[in-house]
């Protein structure tokens, strides 16, 4: 059936068809839909694991047990499994094993814009990279068997514009291989430094035939059209070319970007009397072709930052662009904002009284950094707040233990908070850290972790107490308090940043979007008694507003969950009334 | 020639029914069709774009600047936020409804005034409606997205019964016969 799918859905699709029996991903944006989409088919066992290091480990264990297996994350993600990635290259597989990295160029979703290529050539992994959904579900089913005939995992390298655009797939029908029997083989699996270094000429022969593979094989394919401009290029960059120049340009497009072919480039240039790489971020492609010898135009008039788009190329390559009205008018920006009724904002109000130096983490509450709470002064990497604030009251001692405090989400906790928790319980700084528990992993969409006592397809499952947690690591401080009780929240940071030992504050409340949650009715404007002091107006919720120098909720958008009427002083905010 | 259709509005306005239902509609008239969507964090209530784009054969899954026919707006301030993507002679659509972002709740900015005026002025066609009032009228705030898509089916030659059988099959059956009343408020014909 010809359907449109997104390009995660259609990995997903072809995952599901190749007979992939296992799959492990830890979410990231934009990478969590192939294996929300993979849990939809009941064939595959689909599961969220705590973190993507543990992700790839699963789907290792899998390919050795003889079963075909997945693993999906964001490009950050695979800084954290890169330990499992270079040594499953001297490995290799047993079944096919292949993995999906999504970059997110233009930043839309992430806190850097890393070219994931650099892991597949520095781990000598192939790596192929669909430029739409269709790509996306045919590089699927077909990287499995190629995983298995060089005994190599493969990588998927998906963008956020591959990611997340609909286009049509034609699906076909699921065909799972025969297992391949588990036997066991301490000279390929045991990465032991004698069995190590007999693998890594294994790596490097192999290496040698994937380039005459990649000469040949259908990922890549030239389109001839005019012979005056030759462009080589790859992923969603392909689409923009193909918009500008269409049947004006020859095209060598690649599918597969590690390790790049030599032969068909040299003979592709020599077909054409200029050659450009267009490529978004680094010039992976565009250094290969130097070190063949070939004169090329690339990251001269192409930036190395950001997204692409069929202007952009048009005008930095020469091409008029359509002409377009522009509005004399400043245009007030919409940034992202934490969503009315967040939990996370009563808890960074408070930090921000007290003027807290706040180490900060990854996920919704980073908009706890944004005016006019401006409650956060550092966000680096899944569970860097932990670690850091170590650092940082090791380094300024007493001066700094009493004001500083690390916050971290439930999800990014587990991901990677726990062995920075155990630093502190163990290398003992009188750190505060705050665990904001919103009881699901929130910025990616809402995805169950280790500690809400549910599994990816919404069933009970394993619950990982974080209180009996904190207490195993050695810390005797643990307080549990309701972020939407600012007295209580107030009261026991004060309490916590003051006690002369380590401390777990859990900030705990689910998540205001969650289907579960009942919501109050919206809050009420007493407008004689407000006398538009604004002090409703220091928690920045996006439901309230200041008009006419009064205070004035947006009933679409308020859940009544009551913050800002604590911070009333005149009782001008009131509940609303239930409807009957 | 590829059509192109820019939806943009706040986060958690609905923006991604709006483009999954015109996915669905423009794919069973046999286009070649694609839709880009936006996930994470713009998502939390800041500017979110959608692009629809379809005809023959469609390449970029994005709209550039001067390439837009339609702009379906939610909000004032994102429609004008968004002019420059349109085409010569493309159009918009657009609800009414104002919502300040946080720099105008904070006081940092204010918003601009008489923005739909300020639009036509550079002589390009603005289809306003108050379509929260609809919405709700309809029996949801929540479907202002498909008054909207009621409001842009009047510049299509699809018939409104193919509209109709595309929010059947888009939107949970509890709330077809609501997002089925929204469709006719925004076309007018109810």
């Amino acid at each position: 059936m010809r359907q449109l799918m997104l390009g995660n859905q259609a990995l997903a699709r072809g995952l599901y068809e190749a007979g992939c029996s296992v799959v492990s991903s830890y979410p990231g944006t934009p990478s969590t839909e192939v294996t929300e989409e993979a849990a939809k088919y009941d064939a595959i066992y689909c599961e969220w694991a705590p973190n993507e290091k543990v992700a790839m480990e699963v789907a290792f264990g899998a390919s050795l047990a003889g079963k075909r297996s997945f693993c999906g994350m964001k490009h950050v993600g695979l800084n954290v499994a890169a330990d499992p990635l270079f040594t499953c290259s001297y490995t290799g597989v047993n079944a096919g094993m292949v993995i999906c990295v999504a970059d997110d160029a233009g930043m839309h979703s992430s806190q850097n814009e890393q070219d994931s290529r650099h892991h597949a050539i520095a781990s000598k992994i192939p790596m192929l990279e669909p430029a739409d959904s269709g790509e996306a579900y045919a590089f699927a089913k077909k990287a499995f068997a190629l995983s298995e005939e060089f005994d190599t995992p493969v990588i998927i390298k998906m963008c956020t514009r591959v990611a997340h655009s609909q286009s049509i797939v034609e699906e076909g029908t699921r065909v799972v291989p025969d297992p391949i029997p588990y036997e066991k083989n301490i000279a390929k699996y045991v990465m032991m430094p004698g069995n190590a270094i007999r693998r890594h000429p294994i790596v490097e022969e192999r290496t040698r035939k994937l380039v005459q593979f990649a000469e040949s094989c259908e990922f890549n394919r030239i389109e001839m059209g005019s012979a005056e401009l030759g462009i080589i290029t790859s992923s969603t960059s392909y689409q923009y070319v193909k918009e500008v120049f269409g049947e004006r340009a020859s095209i060598l497009k690649l599918g597969m970007v590690n390790p790049l072919p030599e032969r068909l480039i040299l003979d592709f240039a020599a077909k054409v009397e200029k050659l450009v790489i267009v490529e978004e971020l680094d010039p992976i492609i565009e250094n290969h072709c130097k070190q063949l010898g070939l004169t090329v135009t690339g990251k001269d008039v192409l930036p190395m930052e950001g997204e692409y788009s069929q202007n952009l190329i048009a005008e930095r390559l020469g091409v008029q662009i359509p002409a377009y009205r522009k509005l004399n008018e400043t245009m007030p920006n919409r940034p992202p904002v934490m969503c009315a009724g967040c939990p996370h904002r009563g808890l960074f109000y408070i930090l921000s009284k007290n003027q807290c130096t706040v180490l900060g983490d990854i996920g919704c509450y980073t908009l706890g950094a944004v005016a006019p709470l401006n409650a956060m002064e550092m966000t680096l990497c899944m569970g860097a707040s932990i670690s850091s604030v170590h650092g940082f009251n090791k380094a300024l001692g007493a001066e700094s233990e009493g004001r500083t405090v690390a916050v971290i989400g439930d999800s990014t906790f587990m991901h990677s908070g726990m062995t920075g928790l155990a630093n502190i319980a163990y290398n003992q700084s009188n750190s505060t850290v705050i665990i904001l528990d919103n009881s699901i992993t929130g910025m990616t969409g809402h995805q169950q972790n280790p500690t809400t006592g549910y599994n990816i397809k919404g069933d009970p499952a394993g619950k990982i107490d974080l209180e009996s947690l904190c207490r195993s690591m050695g810390f005797a401080r643990v307080a549990v308090v309701d972020p939407y009780d600012l007295d209580a929240c107030d009261r026991v940071l004060k309490e916590e940043l003051a006690a002369c030992e380590p401390s777990v504050i859990i900030s705990r409340r689910p998540c205001a979007l969650l289907k579960y949650v009942k919501h109050n009715p919206p809050l009420t404007v007493k407008e004689e008694k407000c006398v538009g002091c604004k002090s409703c107006m220091k928690l920045g919720c996006p439901a309230i507003s200041i008009k006419d120098k009064k205070a004035a909720i947006d009933n679409t958008l308020c859940v009544g969950c009551g913050v800002c009427q604590q911070l009333c002083k005149f009782d001008a905010l009131q509940p609303g009334e239930v409807q009957k | 020639m590829t059509k192109n259709i820019m939806i943009v509005g706040v986060g958690g306005q609905g923006s991604l029914l709006a483009s999954k239902l015109l996915g669905h509609l423009l794919l069973s008239e046999g286009y070649d069709v694609k839709v880009s969507e936006v996930h994470g964090m713009s998502q939390r209530g800041g500017s979110v774009v959608t692009y629809v784009r379809f005809g023959e054969k469609v390449y970029s899954p994005i709209i550039d600047k001067g390439e837009a026919d339609f702009i379906v707006s939610f909000e004032q301030l994102e429609a004008a936020r968004y002019v420059e993507y349109l085409k010569k002679d493309g159009r918009i659509v657009t609800n009414t409804q104002k919502i300040d972002p946080m720099p105008v709740i904070t006081g940092a900015a204010s918003y601009p005034e008489h923005l739909i005026e300020k639009i036509q002025t550079l002589g390009i066609a603005v289809d306003a409606m108050d379509c929260l009032s609809l919405a709700e009228k309809a029996g949801s705030s929540k479907a202002v997205n498909i008054v909207l898509m009621g409001r842009l089916s009047k510049y299509f030659d699809i018939p409104a019964e193919k509209w109709q059988k595309a929010i059947t099959e888009c939107v949970p059956a509890k709330f077809a016969e609501l997002n089925q009343k929204a469709f006719l408020f925004g076309r007018g014909e109810a």
